[in-house]
């Protein structure tokens, strides 16, 4: 097991080297950059002259291997440098926010594994019954729906009947539990209503899957009650494919919150990215970029070891 | 016997008359995706015949104004139509929706197909970009592309948007497709022709590629809704489509936010058509799959 | 009339008294579905007395598997409609309550399924998947029914239950398996056991262990035995009595004896005739039944095996009745009194001559491949090697055909594919018309390599389902240019199809339009179309029913003939190597064992590996099982990851001495051309 996770980790590391060097490429075959963007953006003119110092105070000057290498020196010792708008360190920028956008994962996760447990298992079970179309249905409309319309019209309805609004700032959760609850709960449905479909989905199939395999009919040979044949013999076979979707969601969840917090007014991670990147501010969107491989990398492990916990398979090798 | 899938797999796809009319009494909801998605087409294609208005004509005198016979879908704060910025928008939608998933699709399969076939080390290093990608968020990697490339029309499209959605669909397809041509790269009929002395070009174009059109179709539709989502959400935050072109994703964005709570129909007529296309083609992919994936056969 | 009604004057429900178990009559399975509807099992009666043993043979399609399952009431509710009558102790089954009878699932009626690997479930222990009949049948406390698993487990020849029971299905081997689903059959003391195909996927020295504990262990505890199987050697050695299915029908009942010596059947006739025989030196070739099984979608009315008989007459039209023809013994066939003048052996045609040692096509000298073994799906750490060929060295003569045979693991496949080029060896030689290809590519055709060609097992993976077969055979040809025009092309395609009995039109249709042993045949004829000098045949007729085994063989051998080719002919089914075969080679664990002309190694077997596989193969005659003592091979077969020191075979050989654990034992010539890797055997023939 020790072995294992080692050998995992090992893995690891090059994943997140190959997207240190990808992200870097990326962002430097841009023609412009954030030099031009904040001097000129507004319409003013400045001189070539005060363009290249303000170039050179940001470091992006020096030729490109240099840049990178200072980056890489910064990424080892932790440090990501400074934002290039806000001139504040990438990790202040980040810890400011993540809070919340982390608060919001959790919660849209937990909705969603809530719903789509029930939900795709009875679909599953009474398959091409009414009950098994109506939740096809809303889950494939939870695929359908964009998030930030979803979240639109959760406002109307929250504003139509409640007369509420998204709040302009944010409140804690140690603060003020019910006032962040209240908060975040409809973001959360927002963003947990796509991820459920997903997860209900994933477990409708796989336990269709499960309940054609020959130690179903064995279970079922032995004279086991449904209930055991179900619950002990297909539910523990079908778990495992859906809790890999469940983790990859979660890794993926930052996707949802781009968009929903910009709807409900929200100071996330999501926010931030969009506006890392229409800024052109590289170092802040190559530290928000190497946080969600890093979440996704570290997400995938976690899976991988409940999968070994799940499957004797995987634990006794 | 992961071989035996590939072989009943291409069965149905060849006679496509015939093949239509069988997906239809077999999927009678996939067939009713059809059809939403060919009404779909025929909007964007005959936008100019079928549209009330000019989408793009500006009336300060009928700004905001609700649902009425004039307006059936109302319209917005600039006072243009929004029924008729819908049935343009649905021309935009189904062009970046099907170019981009096609590219992403085709290069997808390209990867996994060569990915398979050679394994070995090709294999090993092909799969560690792919899962450098891959964990990305399909809109995280499009706003960096975004970011990237900026923007690079080519006869009122945007090329960089249709690569920076397509780029995130490829690692996905070239998992799935590797896969399916791990399974046809161990059938016989490969060892056959390798035996035969058939070249690997050849190999990997007449016996791997046919074999994996069903699933490759299967992704091509379910991508589609993929991309008309990922384009609205990109349009929405203001780095997709740019005005005046009518775009759904761009309905939703900009001055609407500050204006649905008061005229929510700006918002919910673009919101329903993506919702309902995206729905279209996710259930079209979904009948698909069922009807030829052997393994979800009754 | 009612076709079955004289089957229910004779009908084993009416005659409670005669001491039947279960008394199945007319059980009718029909599958609905939108592909048509599918007339699974059509109006079956058979008896089973308690303690005995009732086969149930067919081939695919017969409705045997079906049958079994209709009786569980095991069939999906959804699809499949079952009727007829099922009593089982006085009660009829398909009227019971569904909770009565899963009550008596298991605990009355227990079930041992065909794929061992599969039947248990990967995430539970075998403790609690044993215990679990126990506790909810019986009742049994957790400690009660722990201490009864560990009995079972015992019973069935588990040695260290207590260690067993924490352990999962994927760290026992297949025969491991299968001896848990055993106990777990045995566990709440049923009266009736239904194995369906028990031991089609284990291994033939596996085989006979398993079957031999199932038979021992229900004689001794008096308990009911149907024995669902496609092979008629297990038939002969194990069945009290035997049922025979031909498209969902019964085509015969009969006591075993009787249905051997005399059966009553063209059809059992022709399955008598047409597989091969492991104890009787090959005379003629193979007697086969021409056509293919029917398609049950598209019944005619008549008998339903007459499109395929030989001795049809007007009468077959009609639909057949199975009638008493003796005592205990019913026929369907409108001629069963025919079949016994039938039963002469043939004429001795088309005996192979012996070949006075012809010169060799193919060489391999110490021929050594080694692979790297991934450790799993999720990790990608490269572990130790297996040696699936180790230092092998042999030759095949021009026009001879070379048997290899071994049971699995034992690098017979590995050993074909290096010869044809889809693996590269790690060390030694190959050379044909002594000329070495070992290091030429695959694809390098300016070579030798195209000499060599390949059949291959799965006759539905071997081919290109998104080409023509026209298309696919006519591949090389156009790639190497090997026909001047499109219509010589053709015309080639046309001439290779007639030679291995396809039409010329069959050239238009898809892989998906044929049947497993049109598939096979088209698989030979692309072998064909480059002129080989040698076939690798890699178990070229497993896949395929044994009524369609013998067409295909036969096939094989008069396209040898015809073009003077050498086969290399890989097979774990001793019996058609014996038949096909000039001289054969006994592989285990990577080694040659033993290398002898055929009926030298089937007459007198020198190496112990070799007795004990003749020994496990049962042979399709009540009379000659009945009077063979053979001794069975103990233990498991090592795995390849760990082969043991010495002698690879020491582990499990009744005639190791300690030299054996430590010396490798070589390949030395026997007596002339007999060849044998064994200490402890003497030079002269026994």
């Amino acid at each position: 097991m020790t072995r294992y996770l080692a050998h995992r980790l090992l893995l690891a590391l090059p994943t997140l080297l190959g997207v240190a060097v990808l992200i870097f490429i990326m962002l430097r075959v841009v023609p412009g950059d954030i030099v031009e963007l904040k001097l000129r953006g507004e319409g003013g003119t400045v001189t070539q002259d005060v363009v290249e110092r303000e170039r050179a105070r940001l470091g992006l000057d020096k030729p490109i291997a240099a840049q990178f290498g200072d980056w890489m020196v910064g990424l080892v010792t932790l440090d990501f440098g400074k934002s290039m708008w806000t001139e504040r360190p990438v990790v202040d920028e980040i810890s400011l926010r993540f809070k919340l956008s982390f608060e919001l994962a959790i919660l849209s996760m937990l909705i969603a594994v809530a719903a789509a447990l029930p939900l795709g298992t009875v679909s599953a079970l009474l398959r091409d019954t009414w009950i098994d179309y109506v939740v096809r249905f809303i889950s494939v409309a939870g695929l359908a729906m964009p998030a930030f319309w979803l979240g639109m019209l959760m406002i109307l309805a929250l504003l139509h009947f409640f007369n509420w609004l998204p709040p302009i700032t944010f409140m804690p959760l140690w603060q003020d539990p019910v006032a962040n609850l209240s908060q975040l709960i409809w973001p959360a449905l927002a963003v947990g209503y796509r991820y459920s479909a997903v997860v209900t989905r994933m477990l409708r199939s796989s336990i269709l899957e499960v309940m054609n395999e020959d130690y179903v009919r064995t279970a079922r040979a032995k004279g086991m009650r449904e209930r055991i044949v179900i619950g002990r013999h297909a539910l523990r076979n079908a778990l495992l494919p859906t809790t890999t979707v469940v983790g990859l969601e979660f890794a993926f969840l930052i996707g949802g919150l781009v968009v929903t917090e910009q709807v409900f007014n929200l100071n996330g991670l999501g926010k931030l990215f969009v506006q890392a990147v229409t800024r052109n501010d590289f170092t802040l969107v190559q530290g928000l970029v190497m946080l969600v491989a890093t979440v996704s990398v570290l997400v995938n492990l976690a899976v991988d070891l409940l999968y070994a916990a799940l499957d004797p398979r995987i634990r006794y090798r | 016997m992961p071989a035996l899938e590939t072989t009943t797999w291409a069965a149905p796809l060849r006679r496509s008359g015939r093949g239509l009319l069988l997906f239809a009494r077999a999927q009678p909801l996939g067939a009713l995706a059809l059809v939403a998605i060919l009404l779909m087409l025929v909007a964007g294609v005959f936008a100019r015949l079928i549209a009330p208005a000019d989408p793009v004509a500006i009336d300060f005198t009928a700004v905001l104004s609700p649902p009425s016979a004039a307006h059936p879908f109302g319209t917005d704060n600039f006072g243009r139509d929004i029924l008729s910025r819908i049935i343009y928008g649905a021309r935009t939608a189904l062009i970046i929706g099907f170019t981009s998933s096609f590219l992403g699709c085709t290069l997808g399969t390209l990867l996994g197909v060569v990915s398979a076939f050679y394994g070995g080390r090709v294999d090993l290093a092909m799969q560690r970009f792919v899962d450098m990608l891959l964990s990305f968020p399909i809109i995280v990697l499009a706003l960096v592309v975004v970011a990237m490339l900026g923007r690079h029309l080519v006869v009122g499209i945007d090329v960089n948007l249709l690569l920076a959605i397509a780029i995130p669909i490829t690692p996905q397809v070239a998992r799935v497709i590797r896969s399916a041509a791990l399974s046809i790269r161990a059938a016989a009929f490969i060892d056959a022709a390798r035996i035969a002395g058939i070249g690997n070009t050849r190999i990997i174009f007449r016996h791997m590629l046919p074999n994996v059109m069903a699933p490759f179709l299967i992704m091509l539709t379910a991508f589609i809704a993929q991309a008309i989502l990922l384009e609205a959400s990109l349009s929405f935050l203001g780095l997709g489509v740019s005005e005046p072109t009518p775009a759904w994703g761009l309905m939703l964005a900009g001055n609407a936010v500050d204006f649905y709570r008061e005229a929510p129909w700006i918002i919910i007529f673009p919101g329903l058509a993506i919702s309902v296309a995206v729905f279209a083609f996710n259930f079209l992919g979904d009948s698909l799959r069922d009807w030829l994936d052997p393994r979800f056969r009754a | 009339m009612n076709p079955s009604s004289a089957l229910h004057a004779e009908a084993p429900a009416r005659e409670p008294d005669a001491g039947y178990l279960l008394a199945v009559s007319d059980l009718r399975v029909r599958f609905e579905s939108a592909r048509g509807v599918v007339q699974a099992v059509d109006g079956v009666s058979y008896g089973v007395r308690r303690g005995e043993t009732v086969a149930l043979v067919g081939e695919s399609g017969s409705g045997k598997s079906v049958s079994a399952l209709a009786i569980m009431r095991l069939l999906p509710r959804a699809t499949a409609r079952v009727s007829g009558k099922v009593l089982f102790d006085g009660r009829d089954l398909l009227a019971l309550p569904a909770a009565q009878m899963r009550a008596l699932r298991g605990r009355e009626i227990a079930m041992i399924f065909q794929e061992p690997m599969t039947s248990l479930n990967p995430v539970l222990s075998i403790g609690l998947q044993l215990t679990e009949p126990l506790r909810a049948h019986l009742g049994l406390s957790e400690a009660r029914a722990r201490q009864r698993a560990i009995e079972l487990l015992t019973q069935v020849g588990i040695t260290d239950p207590e260690h067993r029971l924490r352990q999962y299905p994927h760290q026992l081997s297949g025969g491991m398996r299968q001896r848990v689903m055993i106990a777990m059959a045995l566990s709440c003391g049923p009266k009736l056991i239904i194995a369906d195909e028990p031991t089609t996927a284990l291994d033939v020295t596996i085989q006979a262990q398993i079957l031999d504990l199932l038979r021992d262990l229900s004689r001794r505890l008096g308990i009911a035995l149907i024995l669902i199987t496609h092979n008629l050697g297990i038939v002969a050695r194990y069945a009290d009595r035997v049922n025979v299915m031909y498209a969902a029908q019964l085509a015969e009942q009969a006591a075993c004896g009787p249905l051997f010596a005399t059966p009553q059947h063209f059809y059992t006739l022709g399955l008598l005739r047409s597989i091969p025989r492991l104890d009787r030196k090959r005379t003629a070739r193979l007697a086969t039944i021409e056509g293919l099984l029917p398609d049950l979608r598209e019944l005619l009315p008549g008998c339903r095996f007459a499109p395929r008989c030989s001795a049809r007459i007007t009468a077959c039209e009609n639909a057949p009745r199975l009638a008493e023809v003796g005592p205990g013994h019913r026929s369907a066939c409108v001629r069963a009194n025919d079949v016994a003048a039938a039963l002469e052996p043939a004429a001795d045609i088309g005996a192979r001559r012996q070949k006075a040692a012809p010169a060799p096509l193919l060489e391999i000298e110490g021929l050594k491949k080694h692979f790297g073994v991934a450790a799993g799906p999720r990790v990608e750490i490269r572990t130790p090697l297996v040696i699936a060929v180790d230092d092998v060295s042999l030759a095949i003569g021009r026009g001879e055909t070379l048997g290899l045979v071994g049971e699995s693991g034992c690098g017979k496949t590995t050993l074909g594919r290096l010869i044809v080029g889809l693996e590269t060896p790690t060390s030694g030689r190959i050379r044909i018309d002594g000329r070495d290809i070992a290091g030429d590519a695959v694809h390098d055709f300016r070579g030798f390599r195209h000499k060599v060609q390949m059949v291959f097992q799965d006759p539905y993976s071997s081919l290109n389902p998104r080409m023509t077969i026209g298309g696919f055979i006519a591949e090389p040809l156009r790639v190497h240019r090997l026909a001047p025009s499109r219509a010589a092309a053709r015309e080639r395609v046309a001439d290779l199809l007639g030679q291995v009995g396809l039409y010329p039109y069959m050239a238009e249709r898809y892989p998906h339009e044929l049947s497993g042993g049109q598939r096979q045949r088209v698989g030979i004829a692309r072998a064909l179309a480059l002129e080989p000098s040698l076939i690798v045949c890699d178990e070229p007729v497993s896949a395929l029913d044994v009524s369609i085994q013998g067409q295909v063989i036969n096939l094989l051998e008069s396209l040898r003939d015809r073009h003077e080719l050498s086969l290399l002919f890989i097979s774990h089914d001793l019996a058609v190597v014996r038949h096909i075969c000039d001289r054969v080679a006994v592989m285990y664990l990577g080694k040659l064992v033993e290398l002898a002309d055929r009926d030298a190694i089937y007459d007198a077997p020198r190496h112990p590996y070799t007795r004990a596989l003749l020994d496990a193969v049962p042979v399709p005659d009540p009379a000659i099982e009945a009077a063979r003592r053979p001794s069975r091979l103990k233990g498991e077969i090592p795995s390849p990851l760990d082969p043991p020191a010495g002698c690879v075979f020491h582990t499990r050989c009744p005639i190791a001495t300690e030299r054996c654990r430590h010396e490798v034992p070589v390949l030395r010539e026997l007596s002339p051309g007999h060849h044998a890797a064994c200490h402890n055997i003497g030079g002269a023939a026994a």
